[in-house]
């Protein structure tokens, strides 16, 4: 069991969780309450690393990444170094790979909420944002909860944009889906056998919250 | 008429604990002229009303799709009217010829919906509190505090809306309405879920309130019952139009807006004086208009010689070619028919008993078997309880 390349990942998918909270509510906000005709366009841009193979994905970010674009320039002027191949790199891509994982279940728990609250709030003087604060997100937190732990576990076992963006730096970028191969290709199978259950146990934790939480409507919310 | 006398008076303000929300003026009244249209499944619905509501109740009434629903909501600013013109204490909150329209949040206008909306996350105590926002936590909660014992909710502060029965939570949703001091008040069909004692204590911690709170008050409803209870001003809407305005006995018994009685669900509605009470039957006899003719009704607490009205629903009235013997029902009254006329595939018959006329429905075997024709005398027939009491 390579124990850096596991700390490295569950601090990779906690970071990239917890910013895909700050990431995710403003977009599933907008997702869910725009009435713009266009919307459709955004929610399968959002969607799409739900079906986009992971090297296509990780191709993107790279060359975005790189000393040749401007954000990749930006970066460099602003550090010295390039994104590309580093750990800032890595959360930048599994940022965008996870985004769907966090955002679907954020709108949906959003646009769950009954209308009728948002309408008693707005005639009790609570403007959009305040009732989006005081009523929507705490009956949402199931979904925050959900989305939190889908991308979480979602960016724990992520392979192809790791690869692409990252490559293989033993404690910089090497994740442990990407030690799991070097593990196999090495010949070294007992090794890989500890490191994928690992994660296996992991993903089937994570998503047993999401499930577990999600088991029925609570009519007056898990908290009562 | 002394409901709209008072409404001009400024009463005096509220304690002196006021914080900036109650400095407008406690008395206003509520102008609306607003026509929208938008598509329903039976094609373009035509909303398209004026009128004026003073302090006191007004009472919006009309069949379900008359229109009084999306009226709320242009008011309250939750649905946009194509075009008019919404003011309320003298102030616009929508004019389509300015394009004024005051977000619905900032309309201070009370609105208890239908389903009441009460937010299932929050306490009873933080439900009221929710419209407080702009004051200090304690000026919140004292003032929440008060409403709630005000109305008989103190025990339950702490419950969240699952947990406290229909009637209660409709008092946390109109304490939370009322706890804002609102320029105006819609009440969508708040009585509609329950009993009717419930109901009376609701209406009457209401009409309380509205004492100290001289503020128009917009309740919907399609009983016709809770009309003559509520009484004050009535509105009709019948698709999207205003076909009738006025006092209740006025507007219900107009006789040419065949749509008011339809809507009301009582044919015949009469004036009526008690002349009698069995308070150990549980009865009372009422005199009707100025005529010899006597119903017994339920008792109602009521005194001898006090003016009432009674609705008798024409589908509940019988009718007998010979006078009937052996029969529960305690009324029968010998007359002479009037007229018949055929609607659908019901007869209305008008049966003139002793200068009261009736209208009794009846299939068109009964009418064939019985060989009803004008000039036919006949008995009508009545059970005490067919007989609904309505305050004057």
């Amino acid at each position: 069991m390579n124990w850096e390349a596991f700390w490295l990942t569950v601090r990779l998918a906690a970071i990239v969780s917890t910013l895909l909270i700050a990431v995710g509510i403003p977009i599933a906000y907008w997702l869910t309450y725009s009435r713009w005709r266009w919307k459709f366009l955004v929610e399968a841009a959002v969607a799409l690393p739900i079906v986009l193979p992971p090297t296509v994905l990780g191709f993107y970010v790279l060359v975005a990444l790189g000393s040749r674009s401007p954000l990749g320039r930006w970066w460099e002027s602003l550090t010295g170094h390039t994104l590309a191949f580093t750990f800032e790199g890595l959360v930048i891509g599994s940022l965008l790979y996870s985004l769907p994982f966090a955002v679907q279940p954020f709108a949906a728990s959003f646009g769950a909420v009954d209308a009728n609250l948002l309408r008693a709030s707005a005639s009790l003087g609570h403007s959009p944002l305040q009732t989006f604060r005081r009523i929507v997100l705490p009956l949402s937190k199931a979904g925050l909860v959900t989305g939190f732990a889908l991308s979480f576990a979602h960016t724990l076992g992520e392979f192809g944009v790791v690869l692409m963006v990252g490559g293989n730096i033993p404690g910089v970028t090497r994740t442990i889906s990407i030690d799991i191969y070097d593990q196999v290709q090495t010949a070294n199978y007992s090794s890989a056998n500890q490191t994928a259950l690992v994660l296996l146990i992991i993903s089937f934790v994570a998503l047993s919250i999401v499930y577990g939480l999600n088991r029925r409507p609570w009519a007056v919310g898990p908290w009562r | 008429m002394a409901v709209k006398a008072k409404a001009k008076t400024k009463t005096a303000p509220a304690p002196q604990t006021a914080p900036p929300v109650s400095t407008h003026p406690i008395s206003s009244d509520l102008e609306v002229r607003i026509r929208k249209r938008f598509p329903s499944p039976e094609g373009t619905f035509n909303l398209n009303v004026s009128f004026r509501a003073l302090a006191g109740f007004t009472i919006l009434f009309g069949a379900s799709g008359a229109g009084k629903s999306t009226l709320l909501d242009c008011i309250a600013g939750l649905s946009d009217p194509d075009e008019g013109r919404i003011v309320v204490g003298g102030e616009d909150l929508y004019d389509s010829e300015k394009k004024r329209d005051v977000a619905a949040w900032k309309r201070r206008i009370g609105y208890v919906q239908q389903d009441l909306a009460l937010f299932p996350h929050l306490t009873a105590e933080e439900n009221v509190a929710y419209g407080l926002r702009t004051l200090s936590a304690t000026e919140r909660t004292s003032r929440s505090r008060e409403i709630l014992a005000r109305f008989r909710l103190d025990r339950l502060r702490d419950r969240r809306p699952a947990q406290i029965s229909g009637g209660e939570r409709q008092r946390v949703a109109l304490a939370r309405a009322l706890v804002t001091e609102p320029r105006a008040l819609l009440l969508d069909e708040p009585l509609a879920a329950l009993d009717r004692p419930t109901k009376s204590s609701l209406v009457a911690d209401l009409r309380k309130w509205n004492q100290n709170h001289r503020i128009p008050i917009l309740f919907v409803t399609h009983n016709g019952e809770e009309v003559f209870a509520l009484g004050d001003e009535v509105i009709i809407l019948d698709a999207g139009r205003i076909v009738a305005q006025g006092q209740p006995h006025q507007v219900m018994r107009a006789p040419r807006l065949e749509t008011v009685a339809h809507l009301s669900g009582f044919e015949n509605i009469f004036d009526a004086t008690v002349v009698a009470l069995h308070e150990d039957r549980g009865t009372m006899t009422c005199q009707l208009g100025k005529d010899a003719v006597e119903l017994e009704t339920p008792l109602v607490r009521a005194e001898i010689g006090s003016r009432l009205r009674v609705g008798v629903r024409a589908g509940d009235l019988l009718l007998a070619t010979e006078k009937p013997r052996g029969l529960s029902a305690r009324n029968v009254l010998p007359g002479t028919i009037q007229r018949l006329e055929q609607r659908d595939v019901i007869i209305a018959a008008m049966v003139d008993c002793g200068g009261t006329e009736f209208e009794v429905h009846l299939t068109l075997a009964a009418r064939d078997a019985l060989q009803l024709a004008p000039g036919k005398s006949v008995w009508v027939v009545a059970k005490t309880h067919s007989c609904h009491l309505m305050g004057m």
